[in-house]
């Protein structure tokens, strides 16, 4: 278990240092002037150019860059934006918010997922089933602002069920209806994943077994099929973090969430470089942390993973 | 062979018995003759009669003789088979060769060329009315043929986005899983590294560098789709390969003395693209979504590139007063995409090799 | 106990099983009628396909989804359980009608520990469940160290082991009823004996019926009081063991006698002890002419070693030695078999003398050369004239390529021929396998297991090889098919001078088609000689034990002796 942890992390670590340092690569070392990418269009103003130059060591060679611009991201020192914002600022008031959204996006696609997919699954080829999978093809094919529109008009505009934005606090409640937008693609996926794995369980050899041994059909299907049909399921949750947070720079700006989704489009509108990379280098490590976090369900999930 | 007589009760090896009798009979006698290894059991005092089915009901074929009559099957023409009566098959298909026809020849399909043709503020958020069967935009657009004329740009992005990460993903993956070893571990994390750059994430990153806002367009979108996107299809022909390459068959052609690089190509390759086939057409769907998202973002395709995503775009900020000029091509958009992702969702079906083996 | 067997355990009458397909509805099992008497053993044999495992899951509803009784009544105990209800199924299973499944590797599950897998049985049938309970039923099943093995999960367990604990649960809940649906079939013959031996114990200490299920009739002959044939979804003939063994009356019985491995090799035995000509009981070979020019040095095998390195935890790596100093000759023209049971080596003794594997020590030389010091071109000769012929019927041939091209590729690799000639030798190829020369335009998914092996046989050939390396080659067969490929095989080493080099794990297999055999036991080789030398007097305790494990020893009692 150790060994497999050890691994695991071992992995990682090439894996963070990879990816921030293409996203670093591609903002600092791409032609063109550094300066230039970090203020945008607008430019900055001299004071802002030489702190920038400065707090990106943007004289230093680029391996003393990096690992500044890294040790910076560990320490929480994130720097400055391209108008002299803090960003570590701007960020700790926004990071709840989407932490908030995106929990009840994954508690949605998570719950629901698993139990129309199960359901389908133990009765496959049936109504509900074709039923089912049809409707999930369809919500996998609609692009979720399409879909974000759709729901805030008739969900918000129309029938008035939900506020169609959220207030400046975002709480639990009002975030109910951008998280099932949020979720809503990657509950299809959840849907079809645990159909497909429910489906193959249940013809498995152990499950006839455990029904030879006078289980109830109840028990067979929690202990046995469910059980085993979770570990795909685990795994693509964590993978689905990544969607989830692309999603939110979409959900959060047609809900007006004030969370990082919507400061990343704000920066994003204006040009804002040094928050783009920030924010993203910060969501890759999230996703980073998230699927060492599910390696380790998952072995929990598959003792013969343990040992491998 | 020598005849050995058991009991009376035996029937005579030619008399036919359909209905199986059922006679209790006295202790064999011949038992302890025939018990050298038979443990005594409890009931073993009873004798058990000996049944023989009707030999003219039941003939017994020659071993192994059977030989199927009809055209023969390869995978290709098996699955085609299956999938020609398959609805969702038809749908996708019809719908696809609909999207392609109006990609190819859109003049077919309007009445004016929506990037000619005057924009009228008069007609502004303007009702279906004939001629403009979609009604207008905030311009005074008409919905309709920039809907048509949106299609070219949505599907050449997701088509060259899905034929570059097919290629690079499938020799990526195939090289990976063919050689394994360190060569697979390296690839592997290379693959990670871009994994872990959500694909959207990513490309707000890579278009925010100046070489790139710059020279916006479809090209460009291919080329940051292409970057995002091998990984995916690279871990699915890695797995696939490495199920294939320790195939008996596999191993038969190489003690025949056939090159690994030939092994890899005419036995391993062959039989490792269905899964890659499937998900190469999932995934351009998917592009075709990530484009339409980008440019709803402002940073896909440049706004002078008449695609659904900027249509959507420009049409968000009236959508409470007038929803459809988002409506029709989101409607466009998502029929599009849906249309790929069933195939896609019949071919995994039809390719499946445990539904092929008998 | 007499007074229960006035009527029969299990009573299945005229039962009719059919599945819906996407082809439409298959009628698997027709009007077959048997019975389990309380106590009794009875075994159902015949051959994949055969409705033997699909009529007695019927039993206890344990039919796949598709699947559905169309005629036919089923009773236990006296009462129509046809179509009970599930919940009175449920009531049925485990304390009335256990089951021992066929494969170990798949039947339990793997994220339950084992200790919980057979107390959720306990307790599901209203047993004491403590883990003292838990242990004590894992100990009747002969594993030892049970409160430990408890704890464990499956993948932890050896395939012998494993079937233990499905034992353990099988019988667990003291069922009147054990299907046992080819309990040892996936397990080595040494483990298999030990096993059946042990069940055998068990259900008559508990006075459980058994319903065997096995495609062995010699195991079955050997393990049941009754048997039952079943062929093509119908019983076609029922009765006593040994009468069933000795007087077949079903052509299909008659068949099936005469080709079980087992039995036939029994029969040898049994032949020569009395002293008879058994020319007719082996599969056809080339006898005086060939054996009178043995040039023993064909292929000789000197000290061979493999040795593999494994990476295991903390980045420590282990060696394992897979072959261990390993000798022995293949005179040209024989067949010589290496059996053993699994990671006996036998296997990678094959891949290396193919040239897919390197040697770690040791010398192959192959007519004179060795083989080790091949390259280029003298390899790809060497690769000619040595051919393997595998055992998984599926995975041997290549789906994509239709059969003209999958026995045209070593022409066309080694570049033999002109396109007509390679088409004129497939087809001749096609007659000398005994398939119809319409076959060239299939794929191998249209064909059968017997049909594919024979295709793989007729690609084997195309180069006219000198060495054929069969490893497995027969195991997953039908016995019928695989009596049909065994004698394939001999009468094309009698036309083509062919030697043979036969991987198996089946002895039975080899007393009916080697010349030599070598014994092997984890990687090392534990006796050598002529088959008859080998099979009558054996010279080591393991040699001993696989001669004794193959079933049907004491059924063959000679005429005379009858």
């Amino acid at each position: 278990m150790l060994w497999y942890l050890f691994k695991r992390i071992l992995q990682l670590i090439p894996v963070f240092l990879g990816a921030t340092l293409l996203v670093y690569f591609l903002v600092f070392m791409l032609p063109g002037d550094p300066l230039a990418a970090l203020c945008g269009e607008k430019g900055c103003t001299p004071g802002v150019a030489a702190a920038l130059t400065e707090k990106y060591h943007l004289d230093d060679p680029f391996l003393v860059q990096y690992v500044n611009y890294l040790g910076g991201l560990f320490t929480g020192d994130l720097g400055v934006n391209f108008s002299g914002r803090e960003i570590g600022s701007i960020l700790e008031n926004a990071f709840p918010v989407t932490a908030r959204l995106a929990i009840e996006a994954l508690v949605f696609e998570g719950i629901f997922g698993v139990i129309f997919g199960l359901y389908a699954g133990l009765k496959r080829g049936k109504l509900f089933d074709s039923t089912v999978l049809v409707i999930s093809l369809i919500v996998i094919a609609i692009p979720i602002f399409v879909l974000a529109f759709m729901l805030q008009f008739f969900v918000g505009v129309r029938l008035g069920l939900a506020k169609p934005t959220v207030s400046g606090t975002a709480g639990w409640g009002e975030l109910i209806l951008p998280a099932v937008v949020l979720g809503l693609v990657s509950f299809a996926y959840v849907l079809r994943l645990t159909r497909t794995s429910v489906a193959e369980n249940a013809n498995a050899d152990y499950v006839r077994t455990a029904t030879a041994k006078g289980l109830t059909r109840g028990r067979v299907i929690r202990v046995h099929i469910l059980r085993n049909s979770m570990i795909p399921v685990a795994t693509f949750l964590g993978a689905d973090l990544g969607a989830l947070m692309g999603g939110a720079v979409v959900t959060e700006g047609i809900f007006n969430v004030p969370g990082i989704g919507s400061q990343l489009y704000k920066a994003l509108t204006l040009g804002d470089a040094p928050t783009v990379v920030s924010i993203v280098s910060i969501m890759v490590l999230i996703f980073c942390v998230a699927n060492l976090l599910v390696d380790l369900l998952y072995a929990w999930l598959d003792p013969r993973i343990r040992y491998a | 062979m020598h005849k050995y007589e058991n009991t009376d009760t035996t029937p005579s090896p030619n008399e036919g018995i359909t209905e199986p009798t059922r006679e209790r009979l006295q202790p064999e006698a011949a038992e302890h003759a025939v018990a050298g290894n038979q443990k005594d059991l409890p009931g073993s005092a009873l004798a058990v009669e000996h049944y023989i089915a009707d030999i003219d009901e039941t003939p017994v074929a020659a071993t192994d003789s059977t030989v199927a009559d009809e055209a023969p099957l390869s995978l290709w023409r098996d699955a085609w088979r299956q999938l020609r009566t398959k609805p969702t098959f038809i749908i996708s298909v019809i719908l696809i060769v609909l999207a392609v026809a109006i990609a190819f020849f859109p003049q077919l399909f309007w009445s004016e060329d929506p990037s000619s043709a005057e924009c009228l503020l008069q007609n502004s958020n303007g009702k279906a009315s004939s001629g403009h069967i979609m009604g207008f935009t905030a311009q005074g657009c008409d919905v309709f043929s920039r809907v048509i004329a949106g299609t070219r740009a949505s599907l050449t992005v997701g088509l060259f986005a899905t034929l570059g990460v097919v290629v690079i993903g499938g020799i990526i993956g195939a090289i990976a899983g063919y050689f394994g070893g360190w060569v697979d571990a390296v690839l592997a994390r290379l693959g990670d590294i871009f994994f872990a750059l959500p694909l959207i994430l990513g490309a707000l990153v890579i278009m925010q560098l100046p070489a790139f806002r710059e020279n916006r367009g479809v090209w460009t979108l291919v080329a940051i789709l292409v970057l995002l996107g091998w990984p995916q299809v690279a871990r699915i022909m890695r797995g696939a390969v490495v199920e294939v390459r320790n195939a008996d068959y596999v191993t038969s052609a190489r003690s025949l003395g056939v090159s690994s690089f030939n092994v890899l190509l005419r036995h391993i390759i062959p039989n490792a693209m269905a899964p890659v086939i499937v998900i190469a057409t999932i995934s351009l769907g998917t592009f075709i979504v990530a484009e339409s998202t980008l440019s709803y973002l402002g940073i896909g395709l440049p706004p002078d590139v008449m695609s659904w995503g900027n249509d959507i775009s420009d049409g968000k900020d009236a959508f409470r007063s007038n929803p459809m000029p988002v409506f029709w091509p989101g409607l466009a958009l998502s029929l599009t995409v849906l249309s790929f992702i069933m195939l896609g969702d019949a071919l995994r079906d039809a390719l499946d090799p445990k539904s092929r083996k008998k | 106990m007499t007074e229960q067997t006035s009527h029969p355990l299990l009573d299945i009458k005229n039962l009719g099983i059919t599945f819906s397909t996407s082809t439409g509805d298959v009628e698997a099992v027709k009007e077959s009628s048997f019975s389990v008497m309380p106590g009794e053993t009875v075994a159902i044999v015949g051959e994949s396909g055969s409705g033997k495992s699909t009529s007695a899951l019927a039993a206890i509803g344990l039919l796949p989804s598709n699947g559905r009784i169309s005629g036919g009544q089923i009773f236990f105990d006296g009462k129509d359980i046809t179509h009970i209800d599930e919940s009175e199924k449920v009531k049925l299973r485990g304390n009335q009608i256990g089951m021992v499944p066929q494969d170990p590797m798949s039947n339990l599950n793997p994220v339950w520990k084992i200790g919980f897998q057979v107390k959720e049985t306990l307790k599901a049938n209203g047993l004491p469940s403590s883990d003292k309970d838990v242990s004590r039923v894992l100990e009747q099943a002969g594993l030892p160290d049970a409160d430990r093995r408890a704890r464990q999960y499956p993948h932890e367990f050896s395939g012998g082991m494993r079937q233990r604990a499905l034992i353990a649960i099988g019988l667990s809940c003291q069922p009147r009823l054990l299907i046992a649906d080819e309990p040892t079939s996936a397990l080595d013959v040494t483990v298999q004996r030990t096993i059946l031996d042990h069940l055998e114990g068990m259900t008559q200490d508990l006075g459980t019926a058994v319903l065997l299920i096995t495609h062995d009739l010699g195991l079955a002959a050997e393990r049941a009081r009754k048997v039952v044939v079943m062929y093509k979804g119908r019983v076609v003939e029922a009765g006593p063991a040994l009468d069933l063994l000795r007087n077949p009356q079903h052509p299909y019985t008659k068949k099936l006698v005469d080709s079980a491995p087992s039995l036939a090799s029994r029969r040898i035995q049994v032949a020569r002890e009395t002293g008879q000509e058994t020319d007719e009981l082996l599969a056809e070979r080339p006898k005086t002419e060939i054996q009178a020019s043995l040039q023993h040095d064909f292929v000789q095998i000197e000290n061979l070693s493999k040795v593999f390195k494994l990476r295991g935890a903390w980045g420590k790596s282990e060696q394992f030695t897979a072959v261990d100093d390993v000798s022995f000759t293949i005179p040209r023209g024989t067949t010589t078999a290496v059996v053993g049971e699994s990671g006996s080596g036998k296997s990678t003794i094959a891949r290396m003398l193919l040239g897919l594997e390197s040697i770690t020590r040791g010398r192959i030389s192959f007519d004179g050369r060795d083989i080790a010091g091949l390259k280029g071109r003298e390899m790809f000769t060497f690769r000619r004239r040595v051919q393997p012929i595998f055992q998984d019927p599926y995975g041997s041939l290549d789906p994509m390529y239709n059969i003209f091209r999958t026995i045209e590729e070593p022409m066309r690799v080694h570049k033999v021929g002109s396109k007509a000639e390679r088409e004129k030798k497939v087809k001749s190829l096609l007659d000398q396998v005994q398939l119809p020369q319409s076959m060239m335009a299939r794929y191998p998914n249209e064909l059968s297991g017997g049909q594919r092996q024979r295709v793989a046989i007729a690609r084997a050939l195309a180069l006219n090889p000198d060495l054929v390396v069969c490893d497995e080659a027969v195991s997953a067969l039908d016995v019928l098919v695989q009596a049909q490929i065994l004698n394939l095989l001999a009468e094309l080493q009698s036309e083509l001078g062919l030697t043979y080099l036969f991987i198996t794990h089946d002895l039975a297999v080899v007393r009916q088609i080697a010349d030599r055999v070598c014994v092997m036991e984890k990687g090392k080789m534990v006796e050598t000689g002529s088959t008859d030398a080998v099979f009558e007097d054996p010279q080591t305790e393991y040699t001993q034990k696989l001669l004794a494990a193959i079933p049907g020893a004491g059924l063959m009692i000679p005429p005379e002796a009858a």
